[in-house]
């Protein structure tokens, strides 16, 4: 039976919901295996378990944190080689794409990111060109690197857990030589909600919000919804560049996507066509946005998501 | 008296993302047939053309080279890149690449970086964030393990401070400050600067400038490691989305936003 090895990278108290969609993924493809870098909490530990982790890898060397993608692509070669696997999954962050992409090299392994479903026999299924095409493609190498996008399956605990014992893998003491090392890291502050491209749900802004983001928020947060944003607004410096979706932003799928004060040139539409439910709101009735609305409404945002979000309120008591 | 600098710069034609975009071919690859210079290259450019100048710019023996890789159309990128202010132009041209994935990408790229670095190796080799196309961003940080660089990307800022640099990186939950030792591969966000676009003195400076166009056999690479047979991964098929139709559209009477909480509920959506 194939092994598959999952990259978890510094998941805290909690093991992220894109991190059970990968153990979701490798029981569906073989044995699982966890190359596992961090802390790691009995929360963790159990839910690796839960999630059929047949073996858990950790690295030898604690600073892999302190430098960028490098020495954690080489902890992951050196797992790869130790646990036997022709698969590996990375989360599809930017990190996990860049580590997968220098985990590729030293292996001799084909890479494919932003993948949104994989077959049984390893073939991957990814969107390009901004979710205007689906491919099917596959690595022709022995070991095959897959970067997979959240929100791809449903996590699902095994039916019969396991108790994995941790086992060491030596990191090369050359990993960190040719890397770029952080020298100080301010956190920003927690918004509380969702991140942006793991949200089921998204309200994003554009120019018609005219700098104030409060209704959206309102409205966010009882939906309990991510906050985005389109160019035009994030270059007025109405909201974080963070925020921004689209061909120079964030790609996102989420279930609902509600765009407001967003005209929807093709540049925003990159970042958000994949989403399952497109609500639009917009004065402007020949928006683009409302070509590729399920539900759009032409009216005045400063109107409309207050009163949607009071009969929200209203309807959850 | 600082160090000349010598900087590779990556650019890529990419298809106009103003347009529609297509697959095409036995092998779905990527059809380029209206191509412009891509736009977050353009910032790699500009962050190029500011770490020069701030050392004298090119009569201090400073050097901004453009290098694209691609077929005939890839040269439109080099020759706006000489427009706006790179010092010289690199065309590397092969029909043997057409069809390279990212591992055969950047095992040619690194050969020709290595190839313009003969006699002085590049300082830097910097990088868009993504390129508008292929959106894999796989290409920058498998050059930078061929080379075996220390890889800095998404940069918003960069400095440089004798065989150091520094950077400033904004992720989605912090902001880092790293450091790497020269050479060294940064790519750069669209926060970085606001690039220059080329003016008359700029497109008249350029006829004068070089382009080299290089091939395989001129960087050393076997044309049985790169294109579709040197690729690591292969795309079997290709389908269009289905493309969005228009649902419901309203006019706003007082009550559009009970009637957009009905029809998420309607949807399940609550």
């Amino acid at each position: 039976m194939a092994k598959v090895l999952v990259f978890i990278d510094t998941p805290g108290e909690a093991l992220k919901k894109a991190s059970l969609e990968l153990l979701t993924i490798a029981r569906s493809l073989g044995e699982p295996a966890v190359a596992f870098n961090g802390e790691l909490q009995d929360g963790v530990a159990a839910a690796l378990g839960e999630y059929g982790a047949q073996a858990l890898y950790r690295p030898s060397a604690a600073e892999l944190d302190d430098y960028l993608v490098g020495p954690k692509a080489s902890y992951l070669a050196a797992a790869v080689q130790d646990s036997g696997a022709s698969v590996v999954l990375v989360e599809n962050s930017a990190e996990g794409k860049e580590i997968a992409a220098r985990l590729g090299i030293k292996l001799g392994a084909g890479v494919i990111t932003d993948v949104v479903a994989v077959d049984p026999d390893g073939t991957a299924h990814k969107s390009v060109l901004a979710g205007s095409y689906m491919t099917t493609a596959r690595a022709t190498t022995p070991v095959a690197v897959l970067t997979v996008k959240p929100n791809s399956v449903t996590p699902e605990p095994a039916v019969t857990g396991t108790a994995p014992q941790p086992a060491t893998v030596e990191v090369p003491e050359t990993a960190t030589a040719a890397s770029a090392r952080v020298t100080a890291r301010s956190d920003k502050p927690a918004s509380g909600r969702p991140e942006l491209s793991e949200a089921r749900i998204v309200v994003a802004g554009g120019r018609g919000v005219d700098g104030n983001f409060g209704p959206l928020e309102d409205l966010a947060d009882a939906l309990g919804a991510a906050i985005g944003a389109s160019r035009a607004a994030t270059d007025a410096g109405w909201i974080g560049h963070d925020a921004q979706i689209g061909q120079t932003g964030k790609t996102v799928s989420p279930q609902l996507y509600i765009s407001a004060g967003i005209s929807g040139a093709i540049q925003q539409k990159a970042g958000m066509q994949t989403a399952k439910v497109i609500v639009a709101v917009n004065k402007d009735a020949e928006s683009p946005v409302f070509e590729i609305a399920d539900f759009g409404i032409v009216g005045d945002l400063f109107e409309v998501l207050p009163q949607a979000t009071e009969e929200i309120l209203k309807r959850k008591g | 008296m600082e160090e000349t600098l010598k900087i590779i710069v990556l650019v890529k034609h990419v298809p106009d993302a103003q347009f529609d975009r297509h697959l095409g071919g036995a092998d779905n690859t990527t059809d380029r047939s209206e191509s412009i210079l891509s736009e977050l290259d353009e910032y790699a450019l500009e962050a190029a053309l500011q770490l020069i100048e701030a050392r004298g710019g090119e009569a201090a023996g400073n050097k901004v080279i453009a290098l694209s890789m691609g077929p005939a159309g890839a040269v439109n990128a080099v020759k706006k890149s000489l427009q706006i202010g790179a010092t010289e132009g690199v065309h590397l041209s092969d029909a043997a690449l057409a069809g390279s994935d990212a591992a055969a990408t950047s095992l040619a790229l690194a050969a020709a970086v290595r190839h313009l670095g003969a006699d002085t190796p590049a300082d830097l080799v910097l990088t868009g964030m993504a390129s508008t196309d292929g959106e894999t961003s796989l290409v920058p940080a498998q050059l930078a393990e061929r080379l075996g660089l220390p890889q800095v990307t998404f940069a918003s800022s960069l400095a440089l401070d004798g065989g150091k640099l520094t950077a400033r990186r904004d992720g989605g939950t912090h902001a880092d400050t790293v450091e790497a030792d020269l050479p060294a591969l940064v790519s750069v966000t669209d926060q970085i600067n606001e690039p220059r676009y080329p003016n008359f003195k700029g497109i008249m400076a350029a006829k004068k400038k070089t382009i080299t166009t290089l091939t395989l056999a001129d960087i050393g690479v076997d044309p049985a490691h790169v294109g579709l047979a040197g690729s690591w991964t292969a795309v079997d098929a290709a389908e269009p989305r289905p493309p969005r139709t228009a649902g419901t559209i309203i006019t706003d009477e007082g009550d559009a936003g009970i009637r957009l909480v009905e029809f998420l509920a309607a949807q399940k959506l609550l």
